[in-house]
């Protein structure tokens, strides 16, 4: 048991504690007073009861799902492509994701609001057609995943590109920018158990591939000559991560939006502060994840209560104070 | 030459009409070469020359225009692919740093044996013991790598390529970043495995006098190959000067080639 396996355990068991705490203080906000809560949570009557178990316990379950999932993402992006600024959306998927989006809504005519859940999932689905659609024509752009530079550079036109659609179909229909704004800000508020089901089968279906392939994306620190020296199919690695990569970023995007930073930040804060090889940090990236967006759900709920403040501009402040922070260490240790 | 295609070199590693290119320029043309087990050979030429080009496409990271390299008889490309990485042993020229401790990375020199979930058997324990404790990093074996020096970086990396327990070993510049009783340390590392474990060891040196030390030369210059063969050939036929374009001056003392640095009284390339 080196310092380093301490320093770790004791890593998992914080986020894990601050994951039980958030949960339990998610269930107690939002109501008049502490003492009413508490008194709720405890001998909840009938109505109470659907409020913690069918609303706010999906909510914030759902909520740290969809941060691991982002947690997980990153740590694997920014793995695949070598670079620490790396993030889940890099490849096009939250452009496409909206403009899937916006084009369901076109079909169906409906606000987020007020669509039934099997309506919602069809705007999921929507979502995730349209973060692939967005990766394949980025592959296809890139001609393969060979070149990491053209992979990044066709992520970021093809975003654009399609950013640029979405804006062209929402200025023929103006009306549809608020639901859009729900999105593109990203939102916890109508997770429900179906969506908060869907997450949690995502993370299984992530997690378990990915840190089979953790050995792979060591070998990749190493460099790409000698991962491929050491019997690596570079080609085959880099397809099945960006695999992962998308099925976990379009269903985080399809329930919860475009929340930003969670899954820059997670796997920075991880290797910030505990040492980790790959297969490690597949694991703690989304519980950092998860508890950074279980937190950020919780006070953007909490803020400016009884008012609700969208998911993404909390993760956005926080995330982006963060990153400045690291920036500013750095410059100033240099 | 169609012939010499027909029948497989014996060679642990060779290559035939080997043309490699990087855009229009040409940096080898038409090259055979048989690289012999358990001799070391050096190559050396000037900064430029294309002693990485070389290495990487005998090593399969680079694809040849033309020609084919052939490792134990068989090309290349008709290995499968985690049976040709427990041959063919290769080290970068200057490894990345990375967060992983230094016995995580010489353990992913098993990789080729042990496979994606790292069930690591007696004799992938045994090898990494080895080749730690032969380039003496068994130090720092849970120290992360990005906190070692430069010098004990190359090592630990020199460790993973010695821990594949390969039949050929293809190491770019394996002396950079060491001090000069460190140099020595890897030439006899390098000898060793040559001529104790029957290894066919292929590595580009700068240092001169240490490359000297090889038991064959491969002698680069800036349009191609001068010349390959045993070291005495090689200064024989003066291959070093043509290789650098200016005098090289070697001194043999009590059996040891030295390269001797005229400071003085001759005009630079």
């Amino acid at each position: 048991m080196s310092a380093s396996r301490r320093a770790l355990a004791i890593w998992f068991a914080t986020c894990i504690a601050a994951t039980l705490a958030l949960t339990f203080g998610s269930l107690l906000v939002g109501t008049s007073s502490l003492h009413t809560s508490l008194h709720w949570l405890f001998s909840p009557d009938a109505q109470s009861a659907v409020v913690l178990w069918d609303i706010r316990l999906p909510r914030t379950v759902g909520a740290w799902c969809a941060g691991a999932l982002l947690g997980l993402a990153g740590a694997v992006a920014q793995g695949v492509f070598r670079n620490p600024l790396a993030e889940p959306y890099l490849l096009g998927t939250a452009s496409g994701a909206a403009l899937g989006v916006t084009m369901s809504l076109l079909a169906t005519d409906a606000s987020v609001g007020a669509l039934a859940w099997a309506g919602r999932l069809g705007m999921t689905g929507a979502a995730c057609v349209g973060a692939f659609a967005a990766i394949a024509l980025t592959i296809m752009l890139a001609r393969g995943v060979l070149q990491t530079a053209s992979l990044l550079l066709s992520g970021i036109v093809v975003g654009f590109l399609l950013t640029a659609v979405n804006s062209l179909l929402l200025l023929a229909r103006p009306e549809m920018w608020r639901t859009m704004q729900v999105f593109l800000l990203g939102s916890t508020a109508y997770l429900g158990w179906p969506a908060t089901a869907l997450l949690g089968a995502a993370l299984a279906v992530c997690v378990i591939p990915s840190t089979l392939l953790s050995r792979g994306l060591d070998a990749l620190t190493l460099g790409e000559d000698t991962a491929q020296s050491l019997g690596l199919s570079l080609p085959a690695l880099r397809l099945s991560l960006i695999g992962i990569l998308s099925v976990a970023t379009a269903a985080a995007v399809g329930q919860v939006g475009v929340v930003g930073f969670v899954g820059l930040v997670a796997p920075h804060l991880v290797r910030e502060t505990v040492k980790v090889n790959h297969r490690q940090l597949l694991i703690a990236a989304p519980l950092c994840g998860g508890a950074l967006l279980q937190a950020a759900d919780l006070a953007s709920r909490w803020i400016i209560h009884p008012a609700e403040l969208p998911v993404g501009a909390v993760t956005a402040c926080v995330g982006g104070a963060y990153l400045a922070f690291l920036l500013y260490r750095r410059t100033r240790d240099a | 030459m169609r012939e010499t295609m027909q029948t497989p070199p014996a060679a642990a590693l060779a290559c035939r009409e080997l043309c490699v290119a990087y855009g229009a320029r040409t940096v080898l043309d038409d090259f055979t070469l048989e690289i012999p087990a358990g001799q070391w050979t050096a190559v050396v030429g000037p900064n430029g020359c294309g002693k990485s080009t070389l290495l990487r496409a005998l090593a399969g990271l680079k694809a040849p225009r033309g020609g084919a390299v052939f490792l134990h008889g068989r090309r290349l490309g008709a290995w499968p692919r985690r049976e040709r990485a427990r041959r063919l042993g290769w080290l970068a020229q200057s490894p990345t740093t990375t967060d992983l401790t230094a016995a995580e990375v010489v353990a992913l020199g098993r990789f080729a044996h042990s496979g994606w979930l790292a069930h690591r058997d007696v004799d992938d324990d045994a090898a990494i013991e080895r080749a730690m404790s032969a380039t003496g990093s068994l130090r720092w074996a849970d120290r992360r790598v990005s906190t070692l020096s430069g010098g004990e970086r190359q090592r630990v990396h020199l460790a993973r390529v010695l821990a594949v327990e390969a039949t050929v070993l293809l190491l770019d510049e394996p002396t950079t970043h060491l001090d000069p009783p460190h140099q020595e340390d890897v030439a006899r590392l390098l000898r060793a495995q040559a001529h104790g474990c029957g290894v066919a060891v292929l590595s580009a040196i700068h240092d001169l006098s240490l490359a000297l030390t090889a038991d064959r030369l491969i002698v680069l210059g800036p349009d191609g190959v001068v010349g390959h063969g045993a070291v005495e050939e090689a200064l024989e036929r003066d291959w070093l000067s043509q290789a650098f374009q200016t005098r090289i001056d070697v001194v043999t003392h009590e059996g040891v080639h030295l390269w001797r640095p005229a400071l003085d009284g001759r005009a630079g390339p």
